[in-house]
């Protein structure tokens, strides 16, 4: 019967997901010929935005590229522009920024975890009847999510979008007391971290396995989210500065979001991507949950990337408190940005954001920016996402069309796709 | 009586000023006692279209929002703009300075023709708008704040007075004595003058008070040293919109 099947999926604008995106998938007789995910955002145009504009301006209108990783985009931003100008950022400005990122890490994560995914595994529509249901998830999810923005908040000023990052530096700093409560605070959050591990380990997500290439940044001596080399499953390493060798991006006529890949047809970014990287980096407490989560390297089941996430999590509380710890030892000191050394130039950041691998890419002229680029994580997966959707809808042809909906929304959205960010990617054709 | 039924809608945006109504929550669970939420895509799955409170965030930036946007204002009793891109074009309007030909082909080179786009407006360009949450992104106690005032059968209350009142109320330096520069003279207050409370002039994004002097702070910041050029960068990283308004308007300032 399944081999004359005739099945039509048509979501149109996918929910509880960050964006605008249907998933189009057509059986005719058994056989896959449409297998699709849209993408229907409205196209953007930051990297043309940019163009003309002084380089300090440059952060604060490329956090505006999404709400969710705003801190993400801030800190690659302004990566790519200090190595454009041979600006080098303090030590002091590294661990700012790096414990900024586990807030927006930790919010991000659980968001999705909890808000877009959970209710999925406990058979609820949404977080709202989720909320009748089981309260203490929801309150638990809320209390976790509010100690991440306050920690973005005590450093730039607010999560959404960021103030106090600036080019070589920060212009406000948090005070001594302000660390020694977060740090308080997320040593009291040890509990609801534990518990996340443990809700994860109750549920159930659907098996599936399909090999491909997984790519993340990746440090000699830290699980890296911030800088980095360019590494790859499959073997290689690449600079930043290399970043096109990898991605290839080219558009399809069905996403205003451009598709890329490497040494396959597609590749995967994002916290399954760095775990089959750069597991031997994690935190031994983030080891220790992912041992209990069943995850191991490499996993090829896309539907563990929340899971992954979830040992991020673990890593990132973990992480930050030892940050916190280095940060009061030394005290924090109100200093100025580092100065640029130079005016004009070409450079490239990239960053671990939530979805995975952020680049940003300037060329600055006379301190105005002349050429950009950004590619970001969700069009790094969209390949990779419908390579999974055309080798998954054949395993599940025999169950009723509704469920076939629903396993194809649960991969989409395992991926966190953040869609808004994805639609304004370019060929940069740089003067 | 029967809640309030609320929905929340997306055109042209980072989806943030929606992530700052969920954020909201972790302060005021309660919000969801007092309304009903039945259409908000990006945190929900249910879906329904009888609606009387529609939150709108982003700009309209393609022919084919308009239809939406009219559609969502036939059915919304009361429609309010949530944030700087709904509200006044935002970011998204940078482009609108540059030919339209030009930025779509610099982004997507000779498949320009596949994406659907025009210049980017605030969405009361198109549909009449009955309240305004300003700021990029939306303060969250000013949403709470604003959710009660349409609960109490009002519109919300947004002071008209600039940044600066609240700046000197909370004590800080003046960004100028810091040789810095800010808009928060010509700018709407309500944000608790986070920007130079955190170090960074203000930029406007909260759109601008009734009576702004933009002669006089003009002056102030080529006093300061700005160029044309850098004054112009100032002025529309928020305001590109009503600038070409007012430009157009008066045949230039």
């Amino acid at each position: 019967m399944v081999a004359t099947k005739t099945v039509t999926v048509d979501i149109h604008h996918l929910t509880r997901v960050e964006g605008h995106g249907n998933i189009v998938v057509d059986v005719q007789n058994g056989e896959l010929t449409q297998c699709e995910l849209q993408i229907v955002e409205t196209p953007r145009f930051f990297e043309a935005m940019l163009r003309g504009r002084p380089y300090e301006e440059s952060s604060h209108i490329t956090s505006r590229i999404c709400g969710i990783c705003a801190v993400g985009h801030a800190t690659t931003s302004l990566r790519a522009t200090e190595k454009a100008l041979g600006i080098e950022p303090t030590e002091q400005t590294v661990l700012l920024r790096k414990l900024n990122f586990y807030g927006e890490i930790l919010d991000s994560h659980i968001l999705h975890a909890y808000l877009l995914v959970a209710p999925d595994l406990l058979g609820v529509g949404s977080v709202i009847p989720l909320a009748k249901s089981a309260p203490e998830v929801v309150l638990r999810a809320l209390r976790m999510k509010k100690l991440a923005g306050d920690l973005c908040a005590a450093i730039c000023g607010r999560h959404t979008h960021p103030i106090a990052m600036t080019v070589g530096g920060f212009t406000h700093f948090p005070t001594i007391e302000q660390l020694y409560e977060l740090r308080e605070r997320l040593e009291r959050a040890r509990p609801d971290v534990d518990a996340t591990v443990e809700l994860f380990q109750t549920l159930e997500l659907p098996q599936f396995e399909r090999d491909t290439e997984y790519i993340a940044l990746r440090k000699s001596d830290e699980y890296s989210f911030i800088d980095g080399e360019i590494a790859s499953t499959d073997g290689g390493t690449w600079a930043i500065e290399q970043y096109r060798e990898i991605t290839n991006e080219y558009l399809v006529p069905h996403s205003s979001a451009k598709h890329t890949a490497n040494q396959r047809q597609s590749y995967m970014v994002g916290a399954l991507a760095r775990f089959n990287v750069n597991h031997d980096r994690l935190h031994p407490k983030a080891q220790a949950a992912a041992d209990a989560l069943g995850l191991k390297p490499v996993c090829t089941n896309p539907y563990m990337n929340t899971v992954a996430q979830v040992v991020e999590i673990v890593h990132s509380v973990e992480h930050a408190i030892e940050l916190i710890d280095t940060l009061l030892e030394g005290g924090v000191a109100w200093e100025a940005p580092a100065p640029p050394s130079r005016l004009s130039g070409e450079g490239a950041g990239a960053c671990e954001v939530p979805r995975g691998t952020l680049f940003h890419n300037y060329v600055i002229e006379d301190g105005l920016v002349v050429g950009a680029n950004c590619i970001i994580p969700t069009g790094q997966n969209l390949a990779n996402i419908e390579a999974d959707m055309r080798a998954l809808v054949p395993q599940i042809l025999d169950r009723p069309r509704e469920a076939i909906a629903l396993a194809l929304e649960m991969l989409v959205r395992a991926y966190d796709p953040c869609i808004s960010c994805s639609t304004h990617l370019l060929d940069v054709t740089f003067i | 009586m029967a809640k309030p039924r609320v929905a929340f809608f997306e055109f042209t945006s980072c989806e943030g000023c929606q992530l700052t109504v969920v954020d909201s929550l972790q302060d005021h669970p309660e919000l969801l006692d007092v309304v009903d939420i039945v259409q908000f895509r990006e945190a929900i799955s249910e879906r329904d279209d009888n609606y009387q409170i529609a939150f709108i965030e982003g700009s309209c930036s393609r022919p084919s929002d308009e239809a939406k946007l009219q559609a969502i204002r036939e059915q919304a009793g009361l429609v309010v703009a949530l944030g700087a891109c709904a509200h006044l074009g935002g970011v998204n309007a940078i482009r609108n300075r540059q030919p339209l030909d030009d930025v779509r082909q610099y982004v997507y080179g000779d498949k320009a023709d596949w994406y659907e786009t025009y210049p980017a407006r605030p969405i009361s360009a198109v549909i009449k708008v009955d309240a305004v949450i300003p700021g990029c992104p939306i303060d969250r106690k000013e949403f709470v704040r604003a959710v009660t005032h349409l609960l109490q059968g009002r519109a919300p209350y947004i002071p008209d007075n600039p940044v600066c009142i609240e700046c000197k109320l909370k004590g800080n330096v003046c960004v100028y004595q810091r040789g810095m520069t800010c808009l928060g003279p010509i700018t709407l207050g309500g944000c608790d003058a986070i920007c130079p409370t955190y170090g960074e002039g203000c930029d406007g994004c909260r759109g601008l008070i009734s009576n702004p002097n933009l002669a006089s702070l003009k002056n102030v910041l080529a006093e300061r040293g700005l160029t044309e050029a850098d004054i112009e960068a100032r002025m529309t990283l928020f305001l590109t919109y009503q600038k070409m308004e007012m430009e157009a308007a008066h045949g230039g300032d």
